[in-house]
């Protein structure tokens, strides 16, 4: 929610700025504190697209290419859901970021008991490949690449895309998509887990290791900061979390024999943009100078594409208030201008109305257009890192550096990040975050305009997209209808291989390309995991 | 001999895995002194009354952030009352529009915190309403 705590005197002048990571602001900055900092040009930053990136990953940042705009869209059936992403490609949007309904990102069918009014309703219901061929009908999926926000089952709609892409004529090779692919940070942060986390750290693998043999401009992880510090982490434990997860995805993909270079440059990372403006640029210049180091010195990485920290820079749900809802708009685009002013290669924003609910297609292009005209309109593309230099930005960005490796070795210490997931430290630790962070706010330590400060006048009404039980009806007909007119041996069948090579622990990406292809079922496909797996049992500890 | 202290089950419902709102809650009321008891993620109705019962609770707080709180808690209040749980309290807090209150209210689920709602404001209403 709110940026950093502000110490003031009775006249109202600062006395004091802390960040939420804990550092201190101070009111001046000269030359003198980069030397203290131990700045040095030639190890710290270099010139953009040169080791360790910490100015960005290309040469001409977005002179060469501007950002990708990706808004997180889908809901209700597919049929609406296509209808949305045609509207949004028609008005310049580059590439789709898929919403799927809690029954399908928790592996349901939709006339399962646990859907019961949640078909459709904060994303997309998708029962089978039929649903998927409507959602993607009419789009060029040669072109146009699609974030999948799904992680539990990330492996099944990988293997839906692909089935889909090729009905529709496109090849495995030539298609490209994003899933999330992180269940780690669902543990922590977002609650969409199934299975225990050995078994579903393995599905992960299963999927970067079948997109880099099999389709490979699929970006097969997206390692989700994100969700951590919306859950109620600090910036710098949003980025040391989001290493320590994605070094725990490393390390399961080289016990397949694969070198860290055959991989590691399709990583990508999804990270939030929310908080005090300084405070979020020095977080990713940090990060991706850290993650650089990361790859090349722990890993001995020697391409220096591996060493990239690509990702969606943007969102920011977390400083959005329910009150004074309109103010969103202008708080959504400062922490646009942040991930502008970080390089972000592709961003999207949360929606004004989405304290409330999923947006509106009004809601959704102010979103849209918010991106657009800080490329079009203000002169962000005009060169590349433009506040590096800047004596402030500099000491901070080692700073935050200096923060985060401490969080990393503190993970070490606890045996590394799925072993303090899977005791529950990492939950304790946001969770508690969470509530001082709340306090801070209700107390008015934290200052939100509109909340606790100038929170007055009058209160403008809300236009809501309202959630329709008639599209759910629609999704379970459909589903019944599938059910009476697929072949159903043929699903038996390739079920059954499923499960023969689950057991055998073969990678089970080609075993559900095909039971996609019979029409199985999500909830039937991850039926088969669930026999075998069971599910996670959450640490009760909070 | 001292007031027993009140017991609260805080309860998410559902396949939505959004709980921050739900364990800050869970510090606030323990830090306001109740006894406060978590489900954890992906509860159903009946799950939720079995643990209310095991655990002798005197409140429920639901917390429902997919939008889904008006079905989720008529479903409850129908398995209370089947129970025979009639001293239990119900509340709910979450992304709740003001619009779907009175709703609520109607089913028979006394207090509504959408987010944001200070703690105070709930610590005071549960602490005021519990097993009355």
């Amino acid at each position: 929610m709110g940026v950093a705590r502000y110490i003031k005197d009775e006249k109202d002048r600062i006395n004091d700025v802390i960040l939420q990571s804990g550092i201190r602001v101070k009111p001046l900055y000269t030359e003198d504190d980069l030397k203290e900092a131990g700045f040095d040009y030639s190890k710290d930053l270099c010139n953009p697209g040169e080791y360790p990136f910490t100015r960005g990953i290309h040469r001409l940042g977005y002179r060469s290419r501007e950002w990708t705009t990706r808004q997180y869209s889908g809901f209700g059936t597919p049929k609406e859901t296509n209808e949305r992403w045609k509207l949004l490609i028609s008005q310049g949007q580059t590439g789709l970021n898929v919403a799927f309904d809690l029954p399908t990102q928790m592996g349901y069918d939709s006339d399962d008991p646990m859907a019961e009014g949640e078909v459709g309703r904060v994303g997309m219901a998708v029962d089978s490949l039929r649903d998927f061929e409507i959602a993607f009908k009419d789009i060029d999926m040669g072109k146009i690449g699609s974030g999948l926000t799904i992680n539990a089952i990330a492996s099944i709609m990988v293997a839906m895309y692909q089935a889909t892409a090729e009905k529709y004529g496109f090849s495995k090779q030539q298609i490209s998509c994003t899933p999330q692919n992180d269940i780690l940070k669902e543990i922590v942060g977002r609650g969409a887990w199934i299975f225990p986390v050995e078994p579903a750290v393995r599905l992960i693998g299963d999927v970067i290791e079948y997109s880099v043999r099999e389709m490979p401009r699929n970006n097969p992880v997206s390692v989700c900061g994100y969700h951590i510090r919306e859950a109620g982490a600090n910036p710098v434990q949003e980025i040391a979390y989001a290493i320590g997860i994605a070094n725990a995805y490393i390390d399961e993909v080289l016990k397949r024999g694969l070198h860290i270079d055959d991989f590691v440059a399709r990583f990508s990372f999804n990270l939030d943009v929310f908080g005090n403006l300084w405070e979020q640029v020095a977080k990713f210049r940090a990060a991706r100078k850290l993650w650089a180091k990361n790859i090349k010195e722990k890993y001995g990485a020697k391409n220096e594409k591996s060493m990239f920290l690509r990702g969606i820079f943007g969102g920011g749900g977390g400083g959005l208030t329910k009150e004074q809802p309109e103010n969103n708009i202008v708080r959504s685009a400062y922490y646009a201008l942040a991930a502008a002013l970080s390089g972000a290669q592709t961003t999207a924003l949360c929606s004004y109305d989405e304290a409330y609910t999923i947006p509106t297609p009004h809601s959704a292009l102010i979103s849209l257009r918010t991106l657009q005209l800080l490329m079009e309109e203000v002169g962000l593309r005009d060169t590349v890192d433009p506040l590096a230099g800047s004596y402030f930005i500099e000491t901070l960005t080692k700073q935050m550096e200096e923060k985060i490796v401490e969080e990393i070795k503190k993970i070490d210490r606890l045996g590394g990040m799925v072993k303090a997931i899977s005791a529950g430290y990492i939950q304790k630790e946001v969770a508690r975050q969470a509530y001082e962070f709340e306090k801070g706010v209700q107390y008015g330590e934290f200052i939100k305009v509109g909340v606790n400060k100038y929170s007055g006048g009058e209160q403008g009404e809300v236009e809501l997209h309202e959630y329709s039980d008639e599209s759910a009806k629609e999704q379970i007909k459909g589903l019944k209808e599938l059910k009476r007119t697929r072949d159903n041996r043929e699903v038996a069948r390739t079920l059954k291989e499923l499960e023969k090579a689950t057991k055998e622990k073969k990678n089970v990406m080609p075993y559900l390309v095909d039971c996609c292809k019979a029409y199985a079922t999500v909830g039937e496909m991850t039926g088969v995991f669930r026999d075998i797996f069971g599910e996670f049992v959450e640490p009760s500890i909070f | 001999m001292p007031e027993r202290k009140i017991r609260i089950l805080i309860a998410k419902p559902g396949l939505d895995g959004h709980d921050r709102g739900a364990k800050v809650m869970a510090h606030a009321l323990r830090d306001a002194g109740m006894e406060v008891i978590y489900s954890g993620l992906h509860q159903t109705v009946p799950s939720i009354v079995k643990m209310a019962v095991q655990e002798d609770v005197d409140v429920i707080g639901l917390s429902v952030m997919s939008g889904a709180h008006v079905p989720i808690a008529r479903k409850l209040m129908e398995l209370i009352r089947k129970e025979g749980l009639d001293n239990v309290m119900v509340v709910v807090g979450g992304v709740i529009p003001t619009k779907d209150i009175p709703t609520l209210k109607e089913i028979g689920v006394q207090g509504v915190f959408p987010g944001g709602t200070p703690f105070e404001e709930s610590i005071t209403f549960i602490r005021e309403h519990a097993r009355k």
